[in-house]
């Protein structure tokens, strides 16, 4: 029984993580390839003062939203990994 | 004070806090050898990854590569290509090779996968790319001691090849990771402060990733959009705008640098010398606000020396550059080759052209626009001083990083895993110093004398990275099905269509008139450049590898617990 709930618990854990993977994987590639590529000429229309929006996103935006995504990753997982030992705990008391 | 004076003192400083770092910093154990003893704070991890990852191309040559070959736009698959890869590195690999808790990448390949072959693939795919990217900083090293300090080219290789040595035999990783903050520290100041000067010259914000977007000083127009018209008039197409060869062309490529660099082993084994997971997670963040501090200002000195250079180029009474008038800066860089002229239709000006028929200005380097912007922009000589030695942190930083991943992977890989184990603690740490001291005379022998493919180096290992290490290391990772004989299998079909492909295009091993299908774009498959194709190889090393593991047998079970463990979450209970 036990061993059940360690069992469900992990497998919770495991797909928490993954969800996050695939959400923050799938804005890196709408930033980069999307934005910076595919969709280049419709947001060069827009304009961020001298930049077109497209060019920025290849050039500067892209960047930064890279460095965004490591941070709330790293953030997140800490939460996840406090959750799972919060719940271990509150089962084994 | 001559500017060589300055130049010699500025170099002579960051040399002496190097080797003052270095005897700081001794290894005593292989631990701290290998992975600097576990204990390097996150943030400092990070900064050591930056200076570890940009290299002399980084530094001297991408600015002028985005500007003048790419044209501006199609330059964008350096900037995104080399970042996005960090996001990979932190989701997908660092934290869970960091889990693992050993020193080399091909540790965790031999083990995953139950086989000293596997670890000997890994090992031969982690020179090869080594190598050849090793090549690239030496001679990085070589150039930047013959344009500034007026040595000749060997005695320059020579001094680097000392430096290095001293570091990093006596250090290891733990050496190499203190040098390399400081060195860090050097390459991005002498980067950022031209570009500040520059700026303001030009737009009047000094901070270089706001100016390009702003107005010209004392006018309404966009920097950019000026650049735009002046190009198009000389013949040009939009500096904005222009696509390298096709939007799957330029996607392909970006795609190839980003698994590349999430592949590339010097720079993974850099989160093994963190002390946890989380660190680990962290400190991939921090390597990249640090990447991104010279990522993000490149762009503004690709476009903003570009103008400046066509500006020169054309007087304000519209008439092209006289050459009795070139300014001082111009007939420096003659003097190294790195600009040509000739006055084609003999009336005395410089006509700047996109038509090679009537273009005089026949030799535009793409390295002088980092290396002379300083003086086209007419700064301080102490600026152009930094500016060198500058280029040398970059170059020996990512030399050091190399050396380590290769005498590692002979040592502990070859030496104490697969052909010698029962190699005690006190002779490995002897082992992995011999095999750093024969390393870096090896990288300064192959500096020397550059084989044929040196032109080649640095794209050639990012294929290698990207189609045969990050695969094994991704399938190995997540992948619970992937055996032995599938990563083996898939690991050699990845590297071998690469490295076909390259050949095949450039000449085999870069040999010219060897290459029988030619370097014609015509022949391209899906109009994709050869130093796009490691993507390619990637989805060719997966397909391989899921193919073969699907009709072979399945893991034993330690790798199921391997596994686990390394998908456990990673807190102190």
């Amino acid at each position: 029984m036990a061993e059940d709930k360690n069992v469900d618990r992990l497998q919770r854990f495991a797909a928490r993580v993954r969800s996050l993977m695939l959400r923050l994987l799938v804005v890196w590639f709408v930033v980069s390839f999307g934005f910076g590529i595919l969709l280049v000429e419709p947001l060069n229309v827009i304009r961020l003062g001298g930049y077109k929006l497209g060019f920025w996103f290849a050039q500067q935006g892209s960047i930064f939203i890279f460095i965004a995504l490591i941070f709330s990753f790293s953030s997140v997982m800490t939460r996840l990994e406090r959750d799972y030992v919060d719940v271990k705990k509150e089962f084994e008391e | 004070m001559s500017l060589t004076l300055l130049i010699y003192l500025v170099v002579g400083f960051t040399f002496a806090l190097y080797i003052g770092i270095a005897i700081a910093a001794r290894a005593s154990s292989t631990k701290d050898f290998y992975v600097a003893d576990g204990g390097v704070n996150p943030v400092a991890n990070g900064m050591a990854t930056a200076a570890d990852w940009m290299s002399a191309a980084s530094f001297i040559s991408m600015a002028g590569l985005i500007a003048l070959s790419y044209n501006g736009y199609g330059g964008s698959v350096f900037l995104m290509g080399w970042t996005g890869g960090y996001v990979l590195l932190a989701l997908l690999i660092a934290p869970y090779l960091r889990k693992y808790g050993k020193y080399t990448v091909p540790d965790f390949i031999g083990e995953r996968y139950y086989s000293d072959s596997a670890r000997v693939v890994a090992v031969i795919c982690l020179i090869l790319c080594s190598v050849t990217y090793v090549i690239g900083q030496m001679k990085g090293v070589g150039v930047a001691f013959s344009r500034f300090l007026e040595t000749d080219y060997e005695t320059g290789l020579g001094i680097g090849m000392f430096i290095v040595f001293f570091y990093a035999v006596l250090g290891g990783m733990k050496g190499i990771t203190y040098t390399q903050i400081a060195q860090y520290v050097v390459l991005i100041t002498a980067y950022t402060i031209p570009a500040i000067f520059i700026s303001l010259q030009l737009t009047g914000n000094p901070l270089p990733q706001l100016g390009l977007g702003s107005t010209l000083a004392g006018t309404d127009v966009y920097l950019l959009d000026k650049l735009d018209t002046i190009l198009v008039d000389l013949g040009f197409q939009e500096y904005t705008t222009t696509i390298r060869g096709s939007k799957l062309n330029m996607m392909a490529f970006t795609a190839s640098l980003m698994i590349g660099t999430a592949g590339l082993p010097h720079v993974i084994i850099r989160f093994f010398t963190v002390p946890s997971v989380a660190a680990a997670r962290r400190s991939a963040g921090w390597a990249l606000v640090f990447i991104a501090i010279l990522y993000t200002t490149a762009p503004s000195i690709a476009a903003m020396a570009r103008l400046n250079i066509v500006n020169t180029m054309q007087q304000p009474d519209g008439q092209a550059l006289l050459i009795a008038e070139k300014p001082p800066w111009f007939e420096n860089w003659e003097q190294t080759g790195l600009l040509q002229v000739e006055d084609l239709n003999g009336d005395g000006r410089i006509e700047y052209t996109a038509d090679p028929e009537t273009n005089e200005l026949t030799k535009l380097d793409n390295d002088i626009l980092v290396l002379a912007n300083p003086e086209i922009a007419q700064l301080p000589n102490w600026v152009i001083a930094l500016v060198a030695a500058g280029g040398l942190a970059a170059a020996l930083s990512t030399a050091a990083g190399l050396l380590l991943a290769i005498s590692s992977a002979i040592s502990h890989d070859l030496l104490k895993s697969t052909y010698m184990p029962s190699i005690s603690e006190e002779a490995e740490l002897r082992a992995s110093r011999i095999a750093m001291a024969a390393a870096v005379l090896g990288a300064g022998y192959l500096g020397l004398n550059p084989p044929g493919f040196a032109a080649g180096t640095v794209a050639l290992a990012f294929g290698l990275a990207a189609s045969s290490l990050f695969p094994a290391l991704l399938m190995g990772i997540f992948a619970r099905r992937v055996n032995r004989e599938g990563a083996v299998m898939g690991m050699l079909a990845g590297i071998s269509v690469t490295l076909l492909y390259v050949f095949q295009h450039k000449g085999i091993m870069f040999i010219p008139g060897t290459s029988f299908l030619g370097n014609m774009s015509p022949n391209w498959f899906c109009g994709i450049e050869p130093n796009a194709f490691g993507v390619v190889g990637a989805i060719v090393n997966f397909g391989v590898a899921f193919i073969v593991s699907r009709v072979t047998a399945s893991p034993p079970s330690e790798v199921e617990k391997l596994l686990d463990f390394l998908h456990e979450p990673s807190i102190a209970e």
